[in-house]
Order: structure tokens, then C-alpha cells, then sequence
């Protein structure tokens, strides 16, 4: 038996060993993911595809030894964001932009986020929602054109996006939620669409349960799933959790990316799911953005999370 | 310094000694406190008479609320950050974190006689 039959050989393991440090592309094909390789070759062979970026959990204002330096990290991340060999279509935020929804740290976000010269798409974290009037701030500077708590759709390129709230009106003992008034909608949204178009829905909180101890996960997102179960390649994007989750159903792929600010502990793997601190040589490697690419007619997608430095 | 302003000061710190042996004792049997600490409150069910003011403090370094619905509700609690609260009716109460609503906790007041009134 030679080395090549081996089930993970030196080089494999060599390679893996790369992957894990500069981040890896996975696509999707026939719903069995597959990486393809590192990133720069990855980005090679998608240059033809539509091209967006997902950001997440910018927490302005966070200054804990976690990170100290939130807003230092988040103008890191947008400089990556600029020196994309390939410039996304648009930009997506999937939530807790600022730490306590202080205006002045919403400021920040707004103007750090601005320097990526991309159209960006919110959805709030329950941290964008602390305000007195519970979310008015949120929804008055980036609510214009949703309905409710800030839901909408769009379509871009072909595909059709879903901002979904699942950080509002939370109950004791409970998940997120997202309520009958968005679900309707929601059917409501996709009811008349091919199943042939492919869907991306993005919301803060994970919509499959990811770990109900800490609170990871979203009560009534099977129902939301359901609605969705016609179409042939539906993505699902979250953040909240601060770090890189993916799982494949059927026809759906969920997905959650780092956080631009700090860690936070795999599911059980600590007594709580607060501010990871880990060695500072570390630190930007666990935090980061996501790429995702559609190649049309492919039905075929690929995420890639950078971390900030590999 | 005067003979005059060192007699007030003596008097002054008589009155302030007198106030604190009065209020010392009245406040420790009518305040309890729950910490919230790696996203638990703590104790999870606490037992007070009516009256008591019961205050919450947040050791964690990420923020929570401290949410009883239609009972009270506070602001978003930093770290360090404290709410206050006086139960003046007898009764169960149940709180959550509106923001890690995981994190669940009991306050049960009792009459002042020591009898719980059912949920």
C-alpha cells in the first residue's frame, strides 16, 4: 500500500492544515458540500459568478478584554472587503452593529462600513434594538422600505433575498423569534416565485438550532423553512453565534459567520456563551467576513469565510 | 480651626454615627441581591418578604436586561450595571434577559407574616 491509498495522506494533511488557517471555499453541488481549495484558488475559478459579502456582529462599542479594540478590527475587516480582487455586488449585515444601539456607536458602524463603497443590506442583532423605544433607532436609520421590525425582500442578479427579525419580542425560556405577522409575510413573499430561483435568507439569530442551552436558535424557524421547502437551492445566512457554522438539509444550506469584534465559545464548550478571550497573537484569526457566489444556471453556491489574518 | 467648628463637627459626626445604626439594620432586612454572572441569574429562585427591594448587578462582560413582563423591566445593564427593584405585592414573580432569554430566574414574596401566595 503506497502512501496515495492512505485515507488522509501527508500532503492531505498539509493541505488541510492550510485551509485552516487562510479560510476554504465549499461548494454545493447535489447537496454534498466540497471543498475545492484555498482561497486564492478559489477566487480564480469564481471570478464569473455574482459576488456578495455577508459581515456580521460589528458590536461598536464593545471595549472588553475579549477585544479592546472592536472598532480597530471592523476597520480591518472593511479594508479586507476593499482589497477584494473581485468587488462584490452589495453587502450584507446580519446584525448587532453596535453593543448597546448608542447612536454614537451606530455612527461608528455607519462610518467605518461606508469606506467599503458598497450598498449594504441590515437585518438588526438584539443588541441594535436597546434603545428606550425598543429598535426606533435601528429603524430609523436603516428601516426605511422594510415592514414591521425590519423585514423585505429584494432580488439581485436573479436570486431573491429575505431580510428576516428574529430578535423581537423574545419570551422567557425561548429562542428567537420571528413571529406570525413576518411569517405571513413571508409566504406571502415567495408564494408566486419559480422554484427554480434560488432564495437567500439572512436573519441575526441562527434560524436552525444550533444549541437551545444558550439560546441558539429560532423557535418558529422550521415554519419559515417550510414555506421555502419548493425551491431548489435556498441559503441560509446568520451571525449571532460568532463563529463558522455550516450544515446541509435537503436543498438548504445554513451558514453563520464570524463576528468583526470578538469569539465566543463552541456550542458546551464553556460554562456561557460570552466574550471569548483567547491569546492576542490569536485573535484575528477567529474573527473575519464570508464571500458567497452564485454562478447562474449552476444552482450551485459557494460560501468562503476570511478570517481578518490567517 | 475654632472651638465652635470642631464642636459642630463633633455633633455632625454624632448625627451621621446615629443615622447609620438607625438605617444599617433596616436596609439589610429589606434588600436582597441577585448577580448575573456567566449568563445565570444567581440565586435562580430567591425568597423575600414584601417591601424588600431586591437589586441585580452584572458581572458578565456582555450586557442583559433584567424583564419581568407587566412587573417591571429594566434598562439594558453594562457590565458593573445595576437595577433596583421593590416588590411591594406579595406573589411569584418570573424575570427573564431580554436579550438571552435562555436566562430565566424567581422571585418569590412572601407576606410579611412569611406565607407565599400561590402563583
Amino acid at each position: 500500500m503506497t502512501a496515495r491509498d492512505e485515507g488522509l495522506s501527508r500532503r492531505k494533511v498539509l493541505e488541510c492544515m492550510t485551509w485552516a488557517g487562510t479560510g476554504v471555499l465549499w461548494t454545493v453541488a447535489g447537496g454534498v458540500p466540497t471543498s475545492l481549495g484555498i482561497i486564492d484558488d478559489a477566487l480564480a475559478q469564481q471570478t464569473k459568478g455574482f459576488t456578495f459579502l455577508q459581515i456580521s456582529d460589528s458590536h461598536m462599542g464593545f471595549d472588553k478584554p475579549a477585544n479592546p479594540n472592536a472598532k480597530g478590527t471592523l476597520e480591518e475587516a472593511i479594508a479586507r472587503v476593499r482589497a477584494l480582487p473581485v468587488k462584490p455586488s452589495f453587502m450584507i449585515h446580519t446584525g448587532d452593529i453596535s453593543h448597546l444601539s448608542k447612536p454614537s456607536e451606530f455612527d461608528d458602524a455607519e462610518h467605518i462600513i461606508s469606506q467599503a463603497r458598497l450598498d449594504v443590506h441590515y437585518v438588526p442583532g438584539e443588541h441594535d434594538l436597546l434603545d428606550e423605544e425598543q429598535g426606533k433607532l435601528y429603524r430609523d436609520r436603516y428601516g426605511r422600505g422594510s415592514k414591521g421590525a425590519g423585514w423585505y425582500s429584494f432580488d439581485a442578479d436573479g436570486v431573491h433575498f429575505v431580510g428576516l427579525v428574529n430578535v423581537v419580542d423574545l419570551k422567557a425560556g425561548g429562542l428567537g423569534n420571528l413571529g406570525d405577522e413576518q411569517l405571513e409575510w413571508l409566504e406571502d413573499d415567495v408564494k408566486g416565485r419559480a422554484a427554480s430561483q434560488p432564495i437567500v435568507v439572512f436573519a441575526h439569530i441562527p434560524l436552525w438550532t444550533v444549541y437551545p442551552d444558550w439560546g441558539w436558535g429560532t423557535q418558529d424557524g422550521a415554519r419559515a423553512l417550510g414555506y421555502l421547502k419548493k425551491f431548489g437551492s435556498v441559503t441560509v445566512l446568520n451571525g449571532h453565534i460568532h463563529q463558522v457554522m455550516q450544515k446541509v438539509e435537503g436543498n438548504v444550506t445554513f451558514h453563520t459567520a464570524r463576528s468583526t469584534a470578538f469569539p465566543q465559545p463552541a456550542p458546551g464548550s464553556a460554562p456561557s456563551p460570552g466574550p471569548m478571550k483567547v491569546p492576542e497573537n490569536k485573535l484575528r484569526s477567529m474573527l473575519g467576513i464570508a464571500s458567497v457566489t452564485f454562478k447562474q444556471n449552476e444552482q450551485r453556491l459557494a460560501i468562503i469565510d476570511t478570517p481578518l489574518q490567517g | 480651626m475654632s472651638k465652635r467648628n470642631s464642636l459642630m463637627n463633633v455633633v455632625v459626626a454624632g448625627v451621621a454615627a446615629f443615622l447609620l445604626l438607625v438605617a444599617t439594620p433596616v436596609l439589610a432586612a429589606d434588600a436582597a441581591a441577585v448577580k448575573i454572572g456567566n449568563f445565570t441569574f444567581g440565586p435562580q429562585e430567591l425568597k423575600v418578604k414584601v417591601g424588600t427591594t431586591v437589586t441585580w448587578a452584572n458581572e458578565d462582560d456582555m450586557p442583559h436586561t433584567v424583564v419581568s413582563p407587566n412587573n417591571f423591566r429594566s434598562k439594558v445593564l453594562d457590565t458593573a450595571g445595576t437595577y433596583s427593584f421593590t416588590f411591594t405585592t406579595p406573589g411569584t414573580y418570573k424575570y427573564f434577559c431580554s436579550l438571552h432569554p435562555h436566562m430565566t430566574g424567581t422571585i418569590v414574596v412572601e407576606t410579611a407574616t412569611g406565607s407565599v401566595v400561590p402563583p
